[in-house]
């Protein structure tokens, strides 16, 4: 196939636009489950637990805690959004289908579902960031730099999550991934504690873990620092991105096209 | 949406859409074993056969979404193997299962559709409206989709299929799992479409519905056309004069001793039921009329015996083609 057949064109922005549009109908839930969720894990572990922990790498630990699950959130959001919604607009409501009854070619809705994918993961960042800087858990001059942070971020996390959805043959199919993958790096790349709690061999596998650069990146920017290594983090995310995207283009056009 | 045009000539030789020698195989199963056919602008062009013949793939291959082993399809002079989406993007598809967009309104899903054409939005509005008026779907357009008859959903697929004012529409099974009113509003729309230019190239099994709508039937099975013609031509060509069918009440084998032989052309035994072609059926029915359990029916012949005689009588599993 050609390359510019791999490249995504200007229709992803109308697959955006349907899932922002069908997003608008469902706001007040969705925003809740945005904000709900990490908050409730902010106030009891970062009060409850923070009272025993104290101080953890030289800051209270709910300021710790909060860049974390901001990090983890974006992971856990662009995923979710990545597996069981993308899975249900592909197959129970054959969505795709429709879509490439059009000018649409397959590289345009992956892209389009890609970047709603980073979007919620966005969405779901910035209102843990808002929530945090209530309780004074984040700080200082490099917080709007965490934003397009967060968003390649979820642009790893949601191009992953499109790789397996691409492979799946039913819901059930996501569990392996949410506990090979996703609850792995949830409680071993940094969110929690510094990584090194973790014994040496720990520690190099966190680094092969997106997560684990997400927050390297995310906690020094939401707490005044500038992150350092910036470069090999980023880099890391972006690479990622464009493994999972090229990955999940094939398996979706061979699922697609047949 | 109607563009003011004449019908076309089917018999003009300018063709609209080409295929030539499509082939398709999956992994040991060939699908399409080279189709050729023509369909001229403005026509109304009918591929019919059982389940797994290769219509619904043929479907596919026109607009670009199934990679074919050999052959070519050319639409309105491009390519659809390098130029799918220009392709598409001039095509209406009507699918065989409803996709509507359970997330948004009737009238949302037209104009989400739409965009995808990268149409302009006051151009989608007015196409909209007026798409909604032509299916008689005005009064739902404000309505969830799950509040619409299966009838209502298949006619909103046909409005959606319309937004980017095709110049071809491609229908797989149409009316499939429709009751006759909501049948007749679909053939009546169709028809007007037809005579507005644009043309049509529909799936079905029903019969009747290609007898009705389609200029031309292509027969298809195992992936091969057995015959291509005018319904008129093929029901002159394979079954000519009537058809006498013949039932005994009790369910026992009618004319067991085939005596009918004598009177008709040729006849076939269908389970309970004999089906006798010929031309002059009265000393048929001056025979078998007077016995009190014999069951007859005289009908003219149809593109249904065409069908059967072509494509044979055995039941085909309903495997999706």
């Amino acid at each position: 196939m050609a390359y510019a057949e791999r490249l995504p064109g200007i229709g992803a922005i109308a697959v955006l636009r349907r899932n922002f549009g069908v997003w608008r109908k469902l706001l007040i839930p969705s925003l809740l489950g945005n904000f709900g969720d990490p908050l409730l894990y902010l106030l009891a572990l970062g009060y409850g637990l923070g009272h025993f922990v104290g101080q953890m790498e030289g800051m209270p630990y709910i300021t710790f805690l909060a860049s974390g699950i901001v990090a983890s959130s974006v992971m856990n959001t662009a995923s979710f959004e990545g597996l069981y919604s993308a899975f249900t607009r592909m197959s129970a409501q054959q969505t795709y289908a429709a879509m490439l009854a059009t000018p649409l070619r397959v590289s345009d809705i992956l892209a389009g579902e890609l970047l709603w994918c980073a979007i919620k993961g966005l969405i779901s960042g910035v209102a843990i960031i808002v929530v945090a800087a209530f309780f004074g858990a984040v700080q200082g001059w490099w917080i709007p730099l965490a934003v397009p942070v967060i968003f390649l971020a979820g642009l790893a996390f949601g191009g992953m999550a499109l790789v397996v959805t691409a492979l799946a043959r039913s819901y059930d199919f996501f569990m392996y991934y949410f506990t090979l993958v996703v609850t792995p790096m949830f409680l071993f790349c940094g969110v929690f504690y510094p990584l090194d709690e973790l014994p040496p061999l720990g520690r190099e596998l966190a680094q092969l873990l997106p997560l684990t650069h997400a927050v390297a990146l995310i906690r020094p920017l939401l707490t005044g620092h500038a992150p350092s290594h910036w470069l090999l983090h980023l880099g890391v995310l972006l690479l990622f991105t464009l493994t999972a995207y090229v990955l999940a283009l094939r398996l979706l056009e061979r699922r697609l096209l047949r | 949406m109607p563009r003011k045009k004449g019908p076309a000539n089917p018999a003009m030789d300018l063709a609209f859409l080409k295929a030539r020698g499509l082939e398709k195989r999956y992994g040991t199963q060939m699908v399409l074993r080279g189709l050729d056919f023509d369909i001229a602008p403005g026509e109304c062009f009918g591929l019919l056969g059982p389940n797994g013949a290769g219509k619904s793939t043929t479907v596919r291959a026109i607009q670009g979404l199934t990679p074919l082993d050999a052959g070519s399809i050319e639409v309105d002079g491009l390519d659809v193997a390098t130029a799918a989406p220009a392709v598409r993007a001039r095509m209406g598809v009507v699918p065989q299962m409803d996709n509507l967009d359970p997330d948004f309104t009737v009238l949302e899903n037209l104009l989400v559709y739409g965009r995808y054409f990268r149409l302009p939005r006051a151009v989608v509005r007015q196409r909209s409206e007026d798409l909604l008026e032509f299916l008689a779907l005005t009064p739902w357009a404000r309505e969830p989709i799950s509040a619409l008859s299966g009838g209502m959903k298949r006619r909103l697929t046909i409005a959606r299929a319309l937004i980017n004012a095709p110049r071809i529409l491609l229908l797989d099974e149409p009316s499939t799992g429709l009751d006759p009113q909501a049948r007749h509003l679909i053939w009546q729309r169709l028809r007007s479409l037809r005579r507005d230019g644009t043309t049509l190239l529909l799936t079905t099994h029903y019969m009747d519905e290609a007898e009705r709508l389609c200029d031309r039937v292509a027969i298809l099975d195992h992936g091969r056309i057995l015959a291509l013609d005018s319904p008129q031509a093929l029901i002159a060509a394979h079954v000519p004069g009537a058809v006498l069918e013949l039932r005994r009440s009790d369910g026992r084998p009618p004319d067991p001793d085939n005596r009918h032989l004598q009177w008709v052309d040729s006849s076939e035994r269908v389970g309970d039921t004999l089906i006798c072609y010929g031309h002059d059926f009265a000393p048929l029915l001056q025979h078998f009329g007077t016995q009190p359990d014999y069951l007859l029916l005289q009908r003219p012949a149809s593109l249904e015996d065409v069908f059967l005689r072509l494509t044979g009588r055995d039941l085909r599993e309903a495997a999706g083609d």
